[in-house]
C-alpha cells in the first residue's frame, strides 16, 4: 500500500478501515541465500538494500525481541557528517545524502528534519580544532561554517555565553545535519524490505552458529535451526556475546549511553547543540521534549541501564550550558548498549569464517550511519568486496596499525 | 556502585576510573617469537562477556591505588575486590 496525502484523506472519510499492517508476520523458512541477525536499524537498512539496490532474493532479518526495541529506538536521533578522518568523513556524508533521499525513497515519513547542528567552541584551541575539522568536511563534500558569537545569540539567546569558566566564543555548524524520527527509520525500513519479499522474523533470537569444515551453513535459533548461504550478524552492543558462539574476540567493548526526554514546551531550541567544555548534546523533539545524552557509563556492562553518577554528570552539564533547563522536568530516562570499538570506528567486513559476515563497533554514533552502513553491509553480501565507502572499515586495521581514531585516545573504548 | 575497597572499605564508584579487562595485568612478553601477535591480542582483543568480569579501576581521587574487581556485567553486583598489586604478583610478577 502507498502512503499519500490523499490516502490519508480518503481513510479518514472511511474510518480508517482501509490500514493494513506495515509488514507480515511470517513463519522462518528452512533456508534462506542470505539471514540477517538483528532486527535494528543497521539489519533492516541492509536487507532493504539486498533487495532493492542489489536484487537478491531469500533474505531474512532474525530479531530476538521486536524490531526497533534496540539503539535504533534508543537514541538522541542526530545525524551528521562533521568528521575529521578520512576512512569516516566519506562515509558519514554518504549517509547524510542517503538521508536526504530517504524518505521519497521508502514512501515513509521518517521525519528527517536538517534543522542543523552546532558544535559550540570555548578556547582557542578548540577554535583551531574545529576549524581543522571544519576544513577536512569541505574536503570531503559536506557543508561547514565558523560562526561567530552574534551570529549564535541570534539563534539560541538563550546559552551561557559568558559564563566564567567556559565563555562561548563562536561554534561549527554544519546546517545539513540534524534529527531523524528514530523509530520511523526502522519500520520504513522494514516496510520497504518486507515489500520487496524480505521475511522479518521476530521473537527469534539467535543461540549459535551452525559451522561445518570453517564455513558457516546456518544459525541456531529459539525457533529451530535456519539455512543459510550467508549469515549477516548486525546486533550493534550483543556482537561480542554473540560472534563468541562463533569462537571469535573482537576489538570491542559493551557499555551502556543513557538518554533523558524532558516534559513537552513550547518550540524553544530550532537546532542540535552540543556544549564544548563538557559532554552534552540537546535537540527539541517535534512532540516539543528537550532530548538530551552525555558521555556513557564507560565500564563493561549488558545491564541496559546506567547509574546516577553519569546522570549528575549530564544534569550540570547541561545546566552550565542552557540554565532554563532547570526549569523543565525530565520525563524519562534509558540506556542501550553499544558496542565500543576499540579506535571508535565500525567494522563492515567478513569473517576469517566463509559465509559469515559482521557489522558493528558503531559506538554511540551509529544512527546517523544507518543508511551508508545498510549499503555498505549489502555490497559486501552481495559482491563479497568492500563499498567504496567502507574500505577502510576492516578487521585487519588493529593489526596492520591502521586505526581510525577520531579522538586520538587510543584502545580504550570508555573514551571514545 | 559501590566498590569495597580492601584498604579503605566501601567506595563510590565514582572516585575511581576504569581501565578495562583484568587480562591487562598479563601483559606478553616482548622477546617470544610471536610476540607481535601476542601485543596484537593483548592492546585489541577483548572477551567483553555478559556475566562475570574481572576488570581493573584506578582509586584517582583516593589512594590512587589499582584493584582488580570482579562484577557481573548483567547485573552490576560486584562479588570480590582485590588488591592488583596482590594479583600481580600471584602471577609471579615482581610488581
Ligand atoms: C542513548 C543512546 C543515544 C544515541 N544517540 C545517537 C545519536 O544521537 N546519533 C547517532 O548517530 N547514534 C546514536 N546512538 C547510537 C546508535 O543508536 C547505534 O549505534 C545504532 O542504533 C546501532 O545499530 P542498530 O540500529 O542496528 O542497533 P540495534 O537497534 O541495537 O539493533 C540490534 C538488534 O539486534 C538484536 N539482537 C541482539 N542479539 C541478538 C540475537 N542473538 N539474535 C537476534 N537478534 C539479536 C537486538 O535485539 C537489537 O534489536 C545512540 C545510542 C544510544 C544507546
Amino acid at each position: 500500500m502507498r502512503y499519500s496525502g490523499l490516502r490519508i484523506i480518503k481513510e479518514a472519510l472511511t474510518g480508517n478501515k482501509g490500514w493494513k499492517p506495515a509488514w507480515r508476520d511470517p513463519e522462518p523458512q528452512p533456508a534462506y541465500d542470505f539471514v540477517i541477525i538483528g532486527g535494528g536499524g543497521h539489519g533492516l537498512a541492509t536487507a532493504y538494500y539486498l533487495a532493492s539496490t542489489f536484487g537478491k532474493k531469500r533474505i531474512a532479518v532474525l530479531e530476538k525481541g521486536w524490531i526497533g526495541g534496540g539503539n535504533v529506538g534508543r537514541n538522541t536521533t542526530i545525524i551528521r557528517s562533521n568528521y575529521l578522518l578520512e576512512g569516516n568523513g566519506p562515509f558519514y556524508e554518504y549517509a547524510l545524502k542517503l538521508w536526504e533521499g530517504l524518505e521519497q525513497e521508502l514512501n515513509y515519513n521518517a521525519m528527517v528534519s536538517q534543522r542543523g547542528i552546532l558544535n559550540l567552541i570555548h578556547t582557542d584551541a578548540q577554535r583551531t580544532a574545529f576549524t581543522r575539522r571544519g576544513n577536512a568536511m569541505i574536503l570531503n563534500g559536506a557543508d561547514a561554517e565558523m560562526l561567530g558569537v552574534e551570529q549564535i545569540r541570534a539563534r539560541y539567546p538563550f546559552l551561557n555565553f559568558n559564563d566564567a569558566r567556559f565563555p562561548i566564543k563562536g561554534g561549527l555548524a554544519q546546517h545539513r545535519g540534524g534529527t531523524v524520527r528514530h523509530d520511523a527509520v526502522a519500520w520504513g525500513y522494514a516496510r520497504g524490505a518486507d515489500n520487496l519479499g524480505v521475511d522479518i522474523i521476530q521473537n527469534c533470537e539467535v543461540t549459535g552458529f551452525r559451522i561445518e569444515n570453517g564455513v558457516c551453513k546456518g544459525v541456531e535459533t529459539s525457533r529451530g535451526f535456519i539455512g543459510a548461504g550467508k549469515v549477516a550478524s548486525c546486533v550493534a552492543g550483543s556482537s561480542s556475546r554473540l560472534m563468541a558462539k562463533a569462537g571469535m574476540r573482537l576489538p570491542i567493548e559493551s557499555t551502556v549511553l543513557q538518554a533523558f526526554v524532558t516534559e513537552g514546551l513550547k518550540p524553544v531550541l530550532p537546532g542540535v547543540i552540543t556544549f564544548g567544555a563538557g559532554h552534552f548534546y540537546c535537540s527539541q523533539s517535534d512532540k516539543g521534549g528537550l532530548v538530551f545524552g552525555g558521555d556513557p557509563d564507560g565500564y563493561n556492562t549488558y545491564a541496559q541501564r546506567g547509574n546516577l553518577p553519569v546522570v549528575e554528570g549530564v544534569m550540570e552539564s547541561g545546566m552550565a550550558l542552557i540554565p532554563a533547563l532547570g526549569r523543565a522536568r525530565v520525563l524519562r530516562m534509558w540506556g542501550g548498549l553499544m558496542d565500543m570499538s576499540m579506535d571508535g570506528s565500525p567494522i563492515i567486513d567478513r569473517t576469517e569464517i566463509e559465509g559469515l559476515y559482521f557489522n558493528g563497533g558503531w559506538c554511540y554514533g551509529g544512527f546517523k550511519a544507518t543508511p551508508a552502513s545498510g549499503m555498505c553491509y549489502a555490497h559486501l553480501l552481495a559482491r563479497d568486496i568492500p563499498h567504496e565507502y567502507a574500505t577502510a572499515y576492516r578487521f585487519d586495521r588493529f593489526r596492520r596499525g591502521y586505526m581510525i581514531d577520531e579522538k586520538g585516545v587510543g584502545a580504550q573504548p570508555n573514551l571514545h | 556502585m559501590i566498590i569495597n575497597h580492601p584498604l579503605l572499605g566501601p567506595r563510590d564508584a565514582q572516585e575511581f576510573t576504569y581501565l578495562g579487562d583484568a587480562s591487562l595485568i598479563d601483559r606478553p612478553d616482548w622477546e617470544a617469537a610471536d610476540a607481535q601477535e601476542q601485543f596484537y591480542e593483548y592492546a585489541y582483543l577483548r572477551d567483553n562477556p555478559a556475566g562475570e568480569h574481572r576488570e581493573l579501576w584506578f582509586h584517582e581521587i583516593g589512594d590512587r591505588s589499582w584493584l582488580v574487581v570482579t562484577r557481573n556485567t548483567l547485573t552490576h553486583e560486584i562479588t570480590s575486590v582485590e588488591m592488583a598489586r596482590d594479583v600481580a604478583r600471584s602471577k609471579g610478577r615482581s610488581k
